[in-house]
């Protein structure tokens, strides 16, 4: 076990590097970041001074062993634009998108659980068509496209939600949420389930296909056989099962949620890392993209790493076989 | 007699009671634009929003009203020490209060000034003339710059005065700079003079400002927000969202395409206007050969015919009525209509002639035309990138064909601003802080020497017109500078360096009970704002 640990954490740190590397690349392509750091009467000597100040003529290889240096140490550097420590303008931020990614990530399971398996057990109804179709509007409509006729249905016509921010925010010190207050519930309504339609409608035809298949099983006949009641049936011994792929996708996918939340964030104008990302795409801000794809990068490895190791725990053949090798 | 006379005492208590309730009334005003500001330190981020933020906290010797007009603010009275050219010297406003209730003296505004003028200062352009400043008496400062500077009161009202005793106090005694690992405490606080006080401040959520009170203005504007909100909303679509459904009241950044649905809401004001900024094509006018053209051994933009022919080509109209929707002002000159120098000749833009621009193409010795690559940003100006589309179909007309490339902001201006610059033929915006020709003259006109012409990537360079730019600088005579001035557009504007396209127009919308006129340098003040009706 220690050494699948190991194994593991070590293809993960190789991981980081690889995207690090290719993220740093691609950071020649993005622009000058002086342009934007710069009024536009600044000479092109200044400019060029500041470009040589930040170590942007260096070579990419010792700008990157610069900056894994320093990453290693924790230190992100300072934004260019916003002249702050990146390490505290991301957490900052930080809070706002992991709300926002488990609010969205509870949308998708409470909503879509439930439909997929009435969907499964009911294929034929009406209602399940219903739900076929929703989905496929959530697989197929674009994020931002959901998340203005949200805004236009539920904030200009009706008035009923907000259309942009992160309201009724609590500071705890060392986190700020919004679930404590009504008003900050109200606020993440609409992202939530703009970021999380996705998922839910994966979710749902997930389930769905899996109850199918495991309804169709011998145990679940032979259960049936045994007298059992369609209650016992259907949510004892057929629901479990569906669930395991469901919990492996419901991991897989929250990275993905933190990751996709960039489009999410800049529609509602929620303050997380991924709004503060494409404005420092937009800006070249390079201390603040590099970091923030690091973190994204360490997340999903991070979560792959969990589920691995919850397989292991699930599943002894995985264990077993990682002990032979 | 008596009770007539009580009673009318009586009203006059009332309505006087009853003005004081409104004008001190709790009116909240929520505004939102695309970007938040970068920093609250005044000397920080010559940036947009962040001066126009900035200015609701902190405010400068002079100020410029919506139409651009400059005025007094901190200061009083100005103007050159009289037998000594190079010397300005400052009358400074008394009883002025920070917010702090501390007492605005000269000390504050020398200390604001050489903090503007550090080298991690991102204002040290406008103060470049400047040598020393120095304080006469508590309220008066003299200004000594390095030659006579005719327009040096034009950079003041850029230059925000901040508490000097605070600064210290607080370690912020420097604009904070992008190495220091450490951040500065005026990054997030602030203390001025300005009409609304910082109450708090999150990056990209919100900035709430509360009256000041003790304002020293406030018998002279009508300083009725009595809470000001400010919220950056960036998706276009959110941002009039919130304005629909009234969670905001004033909204900047109003994408065109929105204007008219806008206009067409009920309790909704739209306000329209200039901007300072002109938008307009410039191309490689000395190269021997171009890279980017088919034409081999020669450059066909070197010949003013080629050049005039294109300009000839430009269907002003046709781009402002199409592309922008109504929302620009065709132009002949790169100069936006408030800047010294402006006359009404000047912004005359020649008729569309396809036929002639033919002929003249032909005249050049290109009657089949040529080819060419245009440089375009699509994330700069209104509509930028549908500018240039627009355009590479007129240039067609005549027989130019244009491959155009358009690409992000801090790609195409890099293209510009390298030395040689990397492109033969770019659309390129120009906004005039000074309000003076003086400024376009030797950023675009100029040839590239020091810091004179570091925009100008033409490659145009004529001796005479450098040496009369020069010469504006220096000339205190202001007839004399003015008829420099003209000399100059009148020369310029028949070699068609550049081929100017519009003025951009700016659009504010708000809810109808307020009517906030579009300010040209895009910065609204929002300490004129008064509530109508309601």
């Amino acid at each position: 076990m220690l050494a699948f640990i190991l194994r593991r954490i070590g293809q993960a740190i190789l991981v980081l590097l690889t995207v690090a590397l290719i993220s740093f690349s691609l950071f020649r392509f993005v622009g000058d970041p002086t342009q934007q750091m710069t009024s536009q009467d600044t000479t092109l000597e200044e400019r060029l001074q500041i470009r040589k100040n930040l170590g942007l003529d260096d070579p990419v290889v010792v700008q990157f062993a610069r900056f894994i240096g320093n990453a290693a140490r924790f230190d992100f550097g300072v934004s260019y634009q916003n002249r702050q420590p990146v390490a505290k303008l991301i957490g900052d931020r930080f809070p706002a998108t992991m709300e926002l990614a488990f609010a969205s990530a509870m949308f998708a399971l409470l909503v879509g659980i439930p439909m997929g398996v009435y969907a499964g057990l009911k294929p034929n109804s009406w209602l399940a068509r219903l739900f076929q179709t929703v989905s496929l509007v959530g697989i197929s409509l674009p994020t931002f496209l959901i998340g203005i006729l949200l805004i236009f249905i539920f904030s200009v016509s009706f008035g009923l939600l907000p259309s942009f921010g992160r309201q009724g925010v609590v500071n705890l010190g060392f986190w700020t949420t919004g679930f404590l207050t009504w008003e900050g519930i109200r606020s993440l309504i609409l992202p939530s389930i703009t970021l999380g339609l996705f998922q839910m409608t994966l979710i749902m035809r997930l389930v769905r296909s899996e109850m199918m298949e495991v309804l169709r099983t011998d145990y679940v006949k032979f259960a049936k056989a045994r007298g059992l009641t369609p209650r016992a049936v259907n949510y004892r011994h057929a629901l479990k099962n569906t669930l395991i792929p469901v919990i492996t996708i419901t991991g897989l996918q929250l990275g993905s949620i933190i990751a996709f939340a960039i489009i999410t964030e800049t529609v509602f104008q929620w303050p997380g890392m991924g709004l503060m990302f494409l404005q420092a795409v937009q800006t070249v801000d390079i201390p603040i993209m590099s970091a923030y794809l690091l973190l994204v990068a360490t997340l999903f490895v991070l979560i792959n790493l969990i589920v691995d190791l919850l397989y292991a725990l699930v599943d002894p053949r995985i264990r077993l076989s990682g002990k032979a090798a | 007699m008596k009770p007539m006379k009580t009673l009318a005492v009586v009203g006059t208590l009332l309505a006087a009671t009853f003005l004081t309730t409104i004008s001190s009334e709790a009116r909240t005003l929520r505004w939102a634009r695309s970007g938040d500001a970068l920093t609250l330190d005044p000397h920080g981020q010559n940036e947009g929003p962040t001066t126009a933020l900035g200015q609701h906290i902190y405010e400068a010797l002079t100020e410029r009203d919506h139409t651009g007009k400059l005025g007094p603010s901190l200061a009083t009275s100005w103007g050159v020490v009289p037998g000594d050219p190079t010397t300005w010297e400052f009358k400074i406003r008394p009883d002025v209060r920070f917010h702090n209730g501390a007492t605005l003296t000269a000390d504050d505004v020398v200390f604001s000034y050489e903090r503007a003028m550090q080298p991690t200062s991102d204002f040290k352009g406008y103060l470049s003339s400047v040598e020393s400043v120095t304080k006469v008496d508590n309220l008066t400062v003299r200004i000594k710059t390095k030659g006579p500077n005719p327009l040096l009161v034009n950079s003041t009202t850029s230059i925000y005065i901040m508490n000097k005793a605070w600064a210290e106090a607080n370690n912020a005694t420097k604009a904070q700079d992008f190495k220091s690992k450490e951040e500065n405490f005026a990054v997030r606080n602030a203390m001025g003079t300005g009409p609304f006080t910082l109450v708090s401040r999150e990056a990209d959520v919100r900035t709430v400002m509360r009256r000041n009170e003790a304002y020293w203005a406030k018998s002279s504007v009508p300083l009725e927000v009595s809470e000001l909100v400010f919220v950056p909303i960036k998706a276009d679509a959110t941002r009039v969202a919130a304005l629909l459904s009234g969670e905001v009241d004033f909204v900047q950044d109003v994408p065109v395409q929105d204007i008219e649905r806008l206009k067409g809401a009920p309790n909704m004001r739209i306000t329209s206007g200039a901007e300072n900024r002109t938008i307009f094509f410039g191309m490689d006018v000395a190269s021997a050969d171009l890279k980017g053209d088919n034409v081999q051994g020669k450059n066909p933009f070197a010949d003013k015919r080629v050049r005039q022919a294109m300009n000839m080509a430009i269907n002003r109209t046709a781009i402002q009525r199409i592309v922008m929707r109504g929302e620009s002002v065709p132009t002949g000159v790169i100069m936006p209509p408030f800047v010294n120098g402006w006359t009404k000749e000047l912004d005359a833009a020649p008729p569309t002639d396809v036929a002639r621009a033919r002929a003249l193409l032909a005249e050049a010795g290109y009657p089949q035309g040529f080819s060419t690559t245009l440089h375009c940003p699509n994330d700069r100006y209104v509509n930028d990138e549908g500018i240039c589309q627009a355009a590479v179909g007129m240039f067609g007309q005549i027989g130019i064909r244009v491959n155009l490339v358009s690409q992000s902001k801090s790609i195409h201006f890099t293209l510009i601003q390298k030395n040689p610059p990397e492109t033969e033929f770019f659309l390129v915006g120009w906004g005039v802080p000074t309000y003076d020709s003086d400024y376009i003259f030797s950023f675009m006109y100029h040839s590239r020497q020091g810091s004179r012409g570091s925009w100008n990537a033409t490659g145009y360079a004529d001796k005479d017109v450098d040496a009369m730019i020069q010469s504006l600088s220096q000339e205190i005579d202001i007839p004399k500078r003015d008829a420099t001035i003209a000399k100059l557009w009148a020369k310029l504007k028949d070699e068609t360096i550049y081929l100017p396209i519009h003025h951009q127009a700016l659009s504010y919308a708000m809810k109808s009970n307020l009517d906030i006129p579009v300010d040209v340098a895009n910065s609204p003040k929002l300490k004129m704002v008064s509530f109508k009706g309601s």
